[in-house]
């Protein structure tokens, strides 16, 4: 090929290395959290300017959903955010049932949350090993995966699945919870906060992980709100906002649980946040174990919620709704809703939009990590090439969510 | 702290009566539904009206949690929407601002000196939907490869494309 050829994106220009330097990080780079690339300017060892270049996941799930009836669509939001799953069917199902105006019985609400702070735990545990072990703390990592493996089960007892449960519904669960569920998830649940002293005795007090962290990545509360931070990254600048409290759903508001909040917004802050979060989250799943007290798992409302096999087998309506929903999909009537939920990583919202039809015509997930990632170039500018990886580490991103 | 939160979100028309009063000439159209409001704003109020809402002491939205772009159909006019959905960190409201956009011109000033945040959402609802914020300080595709051709969430953009990618 002549070099007249050479598209101008590709040229290569000359720069003099006395001064600054541009580096590209990643998308291969293994502390980037999947595929990031940053475009990192460079004066020594100091970073001048960060560009995140983002958008190698994409694989164009928000038109996918345009062309998926409603509930087919919550199997796609399972590989959004690959860590929070639970988190993302809720948002999902929940902007739907807010279109469809649906009442949910008390007891899948208690089991929704129930899940979801499983779910918040064990995304806080893989943020956590991921963390220290860019930092170079190995031993965490292993110590938050056996913790992680017991939740994996339980999500796996109730749904089938692992990663990818989509266990939520549009009006309520895919089915019930196993017998003897309450005391495997009572189990994990009393032996979880020795767990969380033993993450503190590992890595709290190492003066190697205080030093990495301390005074690093470090974003005012103005400023956070300005970029649109949420989730731990927002309250690890002292803002106490907390969509669980803000806006309750899912029976949120009759939980007693606190908001850790730490001041000085730097990657110590957000550690600790999302540490003590894990107490937290402990605090609710707990109490929601308590309230459990049977009942239904779906709403009154035949011509959404798919029967239950049984009722199949003795009555014909039953048949025809399951075929009917099944076949053609329900009809949800024409808006558009907002539904913003406190995922792990900050505010998850879906606007869904409906013309009418069995399919929407729009569905757009503001994701937390998108978001939270963008404020990146404030933090990471000033810092040394090596507190980049802890600053995204601190943020806790998934690239899937980002790209869509 | 719920309670008051609640009562907001239930009642969420003195303020936008309070907004009406002040600036009518901002408000095209108030549409409650499903527990939320929008308000749709002519396309060259929208600066002036994220600004004032962002410091106005009875909204306070200082907390732009989201924008996202729609495309209503490819008969549809106006074709495109812009929509800013709203947040106050303080009084934990939401509002939802529309712009409704033509085909043939999808300029819209971008918000990016009110809300910095609003960057990397006005970038992908360009790379997306083909909407033209002015004023953007960095206005790429941010999704897609910077050589794509069209806007792949508009609605006569097909599912897999027009022909496969590669890089030439």
């Amino acid at each position: 090929m002549s070099s007249a050829t050479i598209p101008p994106q590709f040229e290569i220009v000359d720069r003099p290395l006395d001064t600054q330097m541009t580096i590209s990080m990643g998308p291969q780079h293994p502390s980037t959290h999947g595929v990031l690339r940053l475009e990192l300017v460079l004066d020594g060892e100091m970073v001048v300017k960060t560009t995140p270049d983002i958008g190698y996941l994409h694989t164009g799930m928000e038109k996918l959903f345009e062309y998926k009836k409603y509930q087919q669509g919550i199997v796609i939001t399972d590989r959004m955010d690959y860590l929070n799953p639970l988190g993302n069917n809720l948002a999902y199902v929940m902007a739907g049932e807010k279109l469809l105006g649906l009442e949910i019985p008390e007891r899948a609400q208690v089991i929704r949350v129930l899940f979801c702070e499983l779910q918040r735990i064990a995304s806080h545990l893989v943020w956590l090993g991921t963390h220290a072990l860019d930092i170079g703390a190995m031993t965490v990592f292993f110590y938050c995966f056996r913790e992680r493996e017991k939740i994996l089960n339980l999500i796996e007892a109730a749904s089938g699945g692992r990663l990818t449960p989509s266990y939520f519904r549009i009006g309520g669960l895919m089915m019930d919870l196993p017998a003897g569920f309450e005391n495997r998830c009572k189990q994990f649940l009393d032996f979880f906060p020795p767990a969380v002293d033993e993450f503190h005795t590992l890595l709290s007090g190492n003066k190697i992980f205080q030093r990495r962290t301390q005074g690093i990545g470090r974003i005012s509360a103005e400023d956070a709100i300005d970029w649109g931070l949420s989730g731990p990254c927002l309250r690890g600048s002292g803002v106490a906002l907390d969509i669980r409290r803000a806006n309750p759903y899912s029976g949120y508001e009759k939980y007693d649980f606190e908001i850790p909040t730490e001041p000085d917004g730097d990657v110590w802050s957000r550690y600790m946040v999302r540490m003590r979060e894990m107490k937290e989250s402990h605090k609710i799943a707990t109490q929601a174990l308590a309230r459990l007290q049977p009942g239904p798992i779906k709403a009154d409302a035949p011509k959404v919620v798919l029967p239950d096999r049984e009722a199949m087998k003795s009555h014909m309506d039953a048949l025809i709704h399951h075929f009917l929903i099944v076949a053609e999909g329900f009809d949800v009537p024409a808006g558009e809703v907002y539904h913003p939920i406190e995922a792990s990583k900050g505010e998850l919202g879906v606007y869904m939009r409906s013309d009418g039809g069995p399919k929407p015509s729009r569905v757009h997930f503001r994701g937390p990590s998108f978001v939270n990632l963008s404020a990146l170039p404030v933090m990471a500018e000033g810092e040394m090439v090596a507190d980049v990886v802890a600053i995204i580490g601190s943020l806790d991103v998934v690239l899937g969510e980002i790209d869509r | 702290m719920t309670s008051e939160a609640e009562n907001i979100e239930q009642t969420p028309s003195p303020l936008v009566a309070a907004l009406q009063r002040e600036h009518p000439e901002w408000i095209a159209e108030v549409i409650i539904a499903f527990g939320e409001t929008t308000i749709v704003v002519p396309r060259e109020h929208i600066v002036a009206a994220c600004s004032f809402l962002k410091t106005w002491p009875e909204g306070r939205f200082d907390f732009l949690a989201d924008i996202c772009g729609a495309d209503r159909g490819v008969e549809e006019e106006p074709r495109f929407e812009v929509n800013y959905h709203l947040f106050s960190t303080t009084k934990y409201h939401r509002l939802r601002l529309k712009v409704v956009l033509n085909e043939e011109d999808t300029h819209v000033a971008s918000v990016t000196g009110v809300w910095r945040t609003a960057n990397w959402h006005e970038r992908e609802t360009f790379d997306l939907f083909g909407v033209i914020f002015d004023g953007h300080p960095d206005l790429r595709r941010i999704l897609l490869p910077d050589d794509w051709q069209g806007h792949a969430l508009r609605k006569d953009f097909p599912l897999r494309g027009y022909e496969p990618y590669s890089l030439k």
